[in-house]
């Protein structure tokens, strides 16, 4: 053997085990340099993915903080000893912008010229008027007393003092207001505080009135519909398809298709909602309704296609058991395959809703990219959803809306990272190895 | 829950999906420009009325008016935003499923600029040099007669007078009504300079549009999409490029950017006002006459719309980058909404 082998190789003895421990040298090389491969490949995508959470963070991060300026206000006189008589319009009669511009001016005394006092009167944000409007409302005994009251900065006086704008005299801070600002600072009348309205608030055309909660009551109303559509439909068609339906060419077409739908483009589910569920059904406009539904089509084929894999690997030991001790294929699957696959079928369809929560472009066709102030109420109230929050603040002239840009994509991203923990969770729960 | 409950549940949910109830919420469509000043409007109206804070979606002037125009009812957009005037095609649509009455309202300017970063050098332009700079083809001899594919690299090739950089010019797609009337108002302006181009007109006005409006494809003019937010970040990366928008953002941004000349007029709000910086264009929403009256508020909100302090000259509009009307044809627009006064076709003819 070894001489037929040496007629081959010419090569001796001693050199033979040199080749070999060469060669195997080699190997071992390559077995390092594809693994260093794999390790620097991970890095670029943990970096990337670092930079873009890093980015967003740095970006982002100021806008949970807003600040405010700290005002005396004398209030006037109680005209309605009735308690009963206080209604919002009673209230909103008296002129609660003009008491916040007299405390501000109260601080200035040197302002004379109604130009100055108008640039004065732009610190405040409208918003504010409607502050203390809520507050005397809901106390009425604070009228004649001199409170104590934190009035919202305008965006331009936000953005100034976090350093994202510089004062000049064609922008939006003029030199004139930048010392006005400075003052007001050293004075300790401007401080900044935790920006709770960015959670409580609708959406809204001024930055420091914006806020998330609509468009994320909007994407969780959206998600439930999905859900509670795509999880049945997805679980009894994957059910039916892997336990019960004889292999032939149609279900072969039924699977081929399944498939290809999980591929179909996002936006073109946006406009079968237009056709059909606008159109046809006649459902409203931006609705979380159609939002929904919308969003359940496309998770289907994703929920239909982990909930068969999930099935797929409960091992037939189980079945033949069960059907042993003379079970129904019903009883069979539902009291037997099922639960052991309910984990597997989870973890698909959580990943499936985490792609359909961070969806717009099929929502652009059935209206709910819009500017919705009113927090939804219901699935059949207008809404928006998170990304498309994001979209719009995107596009919007306002500077102050960049870093309400990014504070709302980290909203999103913690929503998501806790929906695929949660799934990564499931599945090491309840996970079972045969 | 058993499994007969299953088809039950269905069924509740079919008939659920397809009872459409009367909608008490305004809806309006449009022009993504509109966009700001309308949702403004809506967010003031609903929290100073009782109404609901009516809901705007931007869909662009187009496409707003192909929603607008799809019907009467409660399922369709009482008011579309436009950047530009309703075209003859969409009140022919409109009327074809049965929206004869429109009511027409102008509301104020948009003045569009070209921009680059504070950083970067001044520049005076004249329409001529916008439309030699960006034109597909342009002509060689003063005259306008001679055409070739434009061969212009650097803002000094146009005019020596002009600054020796590349020219790079970012602005907003087709699809953009902003695009629409950049190329109306500046490209065409500078195009009719060349008096046989003017000429024509006259002759073959197909040809004179696709040589007026034509945008050069060769990479000087680079489209950056419909967020003008982008445009505005580009140039603050490249002090070199110009960048296209409405004057809103120079106006947010004007610590960053600054708007260039045209034909010696700075576009600042006092000029765009009063009509000297030319490159600016109308601003308009249309009302469906029939919904007056139908959804609740309807009238209120084109009132705040057109009330004083919001499109005014010291409104809250105006903060917005709106440039006001003048008085009197503000008055003309709240007269309009008195009378429910209608868009007649012979009008709208004489207006575009």
């Amino acid at each position: 053997m070894t001489n037929t082998l040496l007629k081959g190789f010419p090569i001796k003895e001693g050199e033979r085990t040199e080749t070999i421990s060469k060669r195997r040298e080699r190997r071992y090389a390559a077995e390092k340099r594809f693994k260093i491969l794999g390790i620097l490949s991970i890095l670029v995508a943990i970096s990337t993915l670092f930079l873009l959470i890093g980015n967003m963070i740095n970006k982002g991060f100021s806008a949970f903080k807003q600040t405010y300026l700290e005002l005396s206000i004398s209030l006037p006189e109680n005209k309605f000893p009735n308690e009963k008589q206080i209604s919002p319009n009673v209230i909103s009669e008296l002129n609660f912008k003009s008491f916040l511009k007299r405390a501000l001016l109260k601080k200035f005394p040197e302002i004379k010229s109604r130009r100055d006092k108008r640039l004065l009167y732009k610190l405040i944000s409208s918003g504010a008027t409607f502050d203390l409007q809520d507050a005397v409302f809901e106390n009425p005994k604070l009228l004649g007393k001199t409170i104590t009251t934190l009035a919202i900065a305008s965006d331009d006086v936000d953005q100034y003092i976090k350093g994202n704008i510089t004062a000049n005299n064609q922008g939006r801070i003029t030199i004139k207001q930048s010392k006005w600002i400075d003052k007001l600072v050293d004075d300790g009348v401007i401080n900044q505080k935790f920006n709770l309205k960015f959670f409580t608030n609708g959406d809204s055309r001024e930055p420091e009135l914006a806020g998330i909660l609509g468009a994320t009551i909007g994407s969780l109303l959206t998600m439930l519909v999905a859900l509670a559509l795509a999880f049945p439909l997805g679980v009894a068609a994957a059910i039916y398809l892997e336990e019960f339906a004889p292999k032939n060419r149609w279900t072969d077409l039924v699977e081929v298709n399944i498939s290809n739908l999980a591929a179909v483009p996002s936006i073109v589910f946006g406009l079968l909602g237009l056709a059909v569920f606008l159109g046809f059904f006649g459902m409203h406009r931006s609705a979380p309704l159609v939002g929904g539904v919308v969003l359940a089509l496309m998770t289907l084929p994703t929920v239909i296609i982990a909930s068969r894999a999930a099935l797929g690997s409960v091992p037939p030991s189980i079945r033949e058991a069960a059907t042993g001790i003379g079970a129904s294929p019903m009883q069979v699957v539902l009291h037997h395959v099922l639960p052991l696959a309910i984990p597997g079928i989870l973890t698909g369809t959580i990943i499936g809703a985490a792609r359909a929560l961070g969806e717009t472009a099929p929502l652009l066709m059935i209206g709910m990219v819009a500017f919705i102030v009113d927090i939804p109420q219901g699935i059949n109230d207008s809404a928006t959803a998170l990304p498309v929050q994001i979209f719009l603040w995107a596009d919007s002239p306002e500077r102050a809306f960049v870093e309400k840009t990014a504070a709302a994509t980290l909203v999103l991203l913690t929503v998501l990272i806790i929906m695929n923990l949660g799934a990564v969770l499931l599945r090491k729960k309840f996970e079972r190895r045969w | 829950m058993t499994y007969k409950t299953i088809p039950i549940l269905f069924a509740v949910f079919c008939v659920m999906i397809t009872a459409a109830s009367a909608r008490d919420q305004i809806r309006v469509v449009g022009s993504s420009t509109v966009f700001p000043f309308s949702t403004a409007v809506a967010e003031n109206f609903g929290r100073i009325t009782k109404f609901k804070t009516p809901v705007i979606e931007s869909t662009g002037t187009g496409g707003g008016a192909k929603l607008f125009c799809s019907g009467l009812g409660t399922r369709h957009p009482d008011i579309t935003n436009a950047s530009r005037r309703i075209k003859r095609s969409e009140i022919n649509r409109c009327a074809k499923n049965g929206i004869s009455k429109i009511i027409e309202i102008q509301f104020g300017f948009d003045g569009i600029v070209i921009a680059n970063t504070k950083s970067g050098g001044k520049i005076d332009l004249d329409m001529r040099h916008v439309f030699l700079a960006l034109a597909k083809k342009v002509p060689i001899d003063a005259e306008g007669k001679k055409l070739v594919s434009n061969p212009h690299k650097r803002w000094s090739d146009i005019d020596p007078s002009l600054p020796n950089i590349k020219i790079e010019v970012l602005g907003p797609p087709p699809t953009s009504g902003t695009r629409d009337a950049f190329v109306e108002l500046a490209m065409e302006g500078g195009c009719k300079t060349f008096k046989t181009i003017k000429a024509m007109k006259k002759r073959n006005k197909k040809k004179y549009k696709a040589l007026c409006h034509g945008i050069r494809e060769d990479g000087v003019f680079i489209d950056a999409g419909e967020n003008d937010n982008l445009i505005v970040q580009k140039l603050n990366a490249n002090p070199n490029a110009f960048g296209i928008f409405g004057f809103s953002f120079l106006d947010q941004n004007s610590d960053s950017v600054k708007g260039a000349s045209i034909n010696g007029i700075a576009p600042t709000f006092e000029n765009i006002t009063s009509g000297k910086y030319k490159i600016s264009r109308s601003l308009y929403f249309y009302i469906k006459k029939a919904h007056i009256g139908v959804i609740p508020g309807l009238r209120d909100f084109v009132k705040e719309f057109t009330s004083e302090k919001s499109f005014g000259d010291e409104g809250y509009l105006v903060d917005k980058g709106l440039i006001p009307l003048s008085k009197e044809k503000r008055e003309k627009a709240r007269s309009t909404i008195e009378t429910l006064k209608e868009l007649s076709m012979q009008e709208q003819t004489q207006g575009s």
